[in-house]
């Protein structure tokens, strides 16, 4: 009856029975967390009951029009800049790889500036673009502009933010988007190339969709730090996000720290967000890979294999009630 | 005679640095012929492979493929390079197969067959899947259209693998060690899918360590070490009566 081949159909069955064991327990984690638990409620609490938290003023500000609307540009901000640094980071990683020397340099160049200096010095930097040059002129050398602007005109408080979050965030980014392309195996590269395809289909159609599995992580987390980053835009001067709107109320009606916690409530709501799309675009992207077949997969009971060779020894003396009796 | 070579290579050499991989090797194919590249690793077997299609420049010497020089433009008996677009136009008539499949893992088998044919030869899409499908049927493979390279087995992914290259229709196939990443008990099927290949008349060169199949399949074998062809020939010939003793010692290893 009894051989030393295990019978088909896996290890879930031992001579076709049911393995009923007991689970491990774990009594010092169980502990560690009522403490935790503890202290948790007792702040909770506390922070329910401290005035200086004013939570009636949270509540009558934290859907008030003006800080919704805050919010509402902050989205924009991030979202706009991030979709523009994240163009600009592929272009500049694919620069910085390609074969082409000009090319190379230009991304090197770029990254040094832009990495190299602290974003809101970058963002006061654009705020003063208008007295730096106060025309655009769009034309050729040596002839009369086509377009003359006032650049005060042109582009408002608002668009000189995004320029400036995302110019200095594609610096990132192509970091980020450089470390995914350098994952990707270079056998990949070859079978494309010996396929004919030329360098840029290769990049598009090969080896990006590869790396984004890579890079997703974290530009999840670049986007949510640009998210805290707009907070800065200030600087260009831009005064209609939502951390700088909160500031300002709040230096109106002296309750600085409701409106802190306001502002600090809808961020969080942001992110809280941003994760879940991070979440299924990582899904999108995993596609081939994390995928393996069911057979293929590690499962988190392989805690309880040992057990097994137990249940082996006896498989009768198993009570219903899933714990291990002694031998009858 | 010339019309007639599919490779046709004249003192070809290739360094990496100061190590001088190939040291002329000159050698021709015929079309329709089958011919194995043996010897051990690092005889530059594999680097030879990958300047027929480019994947190497060659440094001295002359390579062409079906009377068309590799990699350059000869004018006026001044050797121009190909500009990236015009070397991968010579690329898509030659198929290769790697050691380690390299199939697209985010493409499905079938995606990973219709990618080169509809970007590179613009074959409109239900034409690239009927072939492709035509093309997994011949390997025994039609159910495995939507796998994942993931949940194929090693001598599934290299069969798809090479149907792949032949979804190109090339007039020569490059195999590197296709069989040498794989189990033992997978070597089987790869190994039938080439027969076959080679059966259909298909010009090839199998980069290999399986001296069953060089002295099955194979018209002639060219044994290489240290960067020459040391010895070639009729692979039975070669394979029971080696001429030199380096081929000598190398076959008493291998077989």
């Amino acid at each position: 009856m009894r051989s030393s081949v295990p019978p088909p159909g896996g290890s879930e069955l031992s001579n076709g029975r049911a393995i009923k064991a007991v689970r491990l327990r774990h009594p010092v984690r169980n502990i560690f967390a009522a403490i935790i638990v503890v202290f948790v409620v007792a702040f909770v609490y506390d922070a329910a009951l401290r005035p200086a938290f004013n939570w009636p003023a949270v509540g009558k500000y934290i859907f008030d029009r003006r800080i919704s609307e805050a919010a509402v540009n902050t989205l924009q901000l991030t979202v706009y800049s991030m979709v523009i640094a994240i163009a600009l980071g592929v272009v500049l990683a694919v620069m910085r790889l390609s074969p082409n020397p000009v090319f190379k340099s230009i991304s090197w160049f770029y990254l040094w500036i832009f990495r190299g200096t602290p974003v809101y010095v970058q963002l006061t930097f654009w705020g003063l673009l208008s007295v730096i040059y106060p025309m655009i002129n769009l034309g050729l050398p040596f002839l009369n502009p086509f377009i003359t602007l006032p650049t005060g005109d042109a582009l408002n408080v608002f668009q000189l933010a995004i320029i400036g979050l995302a110019l200095n965030e594609a610096a990132y980014l192509a970091e980020i988007v450089r470390a995914g392309i350098l994952s990707v195996d270079r056998g990949q590269d070859e079978a494309s190339t010996a396929l004919g395809m030329t360098w840029a289909q290769t990049m598009w159609r090969i080896i990006i969709p590869q790396s984004m599995r890579v890079i997703i992580p974290p530009i999840g987390n670049e986007v949510i730090s640009m998210l805290k980053t707009t907070s800065l835009v200030t600087a260009v001067p831009y005064s209609f996000d939502l951390f700088t709107r909160s500031r300002d109320i709040s230096a109106e009606t002296f309750n600085t720290i409701p409106l802190f916690l306001v502002a600090s409530l809808w961020y969080l709501a942001f992110t809280s967000i941003l994760m879940i799309g991070q979440y299924f675009l990582e899904k999108r992207f995993a596609r081939g890979v994390g995928a393996a077949p069911p057979e293929k997969r590690i499962t988190i009971t392989t805690g309880i294999v040992p057990v097994v060779g137990a249940a082996e020894e006896d498989p009768e003396a198993q009570p219903s009630d899933g714990r291990r009796g002694g031998t009858p | 005679m010339n019309d007639v070579l599919m490779v046709d290579a004249d003192r070809v050499s290739k360094s990496f640095g100061s190590n001088q991989v190939l040291k002329g090797i000159s050698l021709t194919v015929k079309r329709g012929e089958v011919m194995c590249l043996v010897g051990p690793s690092g005889s530059g077997k594999s680097t030879f492979l990958r300047c027929i299609n480019h994947l190497e420049t060659v440094d001295a010497g002359r390579l062409r493929v079906d009377g068309i020089l590799v990699g350059y433009r000869e004018k006026d008996q001044i050797l121009h390079e190909l500009k990236p677009r015009e070397a991968a136009l010579q690329r898509r008539d030659i198929g290769m197969v790697f050691q380690r499949f390299n199939l697209f893992p985010h493409m499905t088998a079938l995606e990973n067959i219709i990618e080169a044919p509809m970007r590179v030869k613009k074959t409109s899409k239900a034409k690239a899947v009927e072939r492709a499908r035509e093309l997994l049927a011949r390997i025994g493979l039609a159910d495995k259209a939507d796998s994942y390279p993931a949940h194929l087995s090693g001598g599934q992914q290299q069969r798809v693998a090479i149907a792949r290259a032949l979804a190109m229709d090339p007039k020569l196939m490059l195999f590197d060690e296709p069989t040498s990443a794989l189990d033992p008990e997978l070597v089987g099927e790869v190994l039938d899918a080439m027969k076959k290949l080679a059966q259909e008349g298909m010009t090839m060169i199998v980069v290999t360590h399986e001296m069953g199949f060089a002295r099955e399949v194979a018209d002639s074998l060219v044994f290489m070490d240290g960067g020459v062809v040391v010895e070639s020939g009729d692979p039975r010939q070669v394979l029971t009566n080696p001429q030199h003793e380096r081929t000598r010692s190398f076959l008493s290893k291998v077989l």
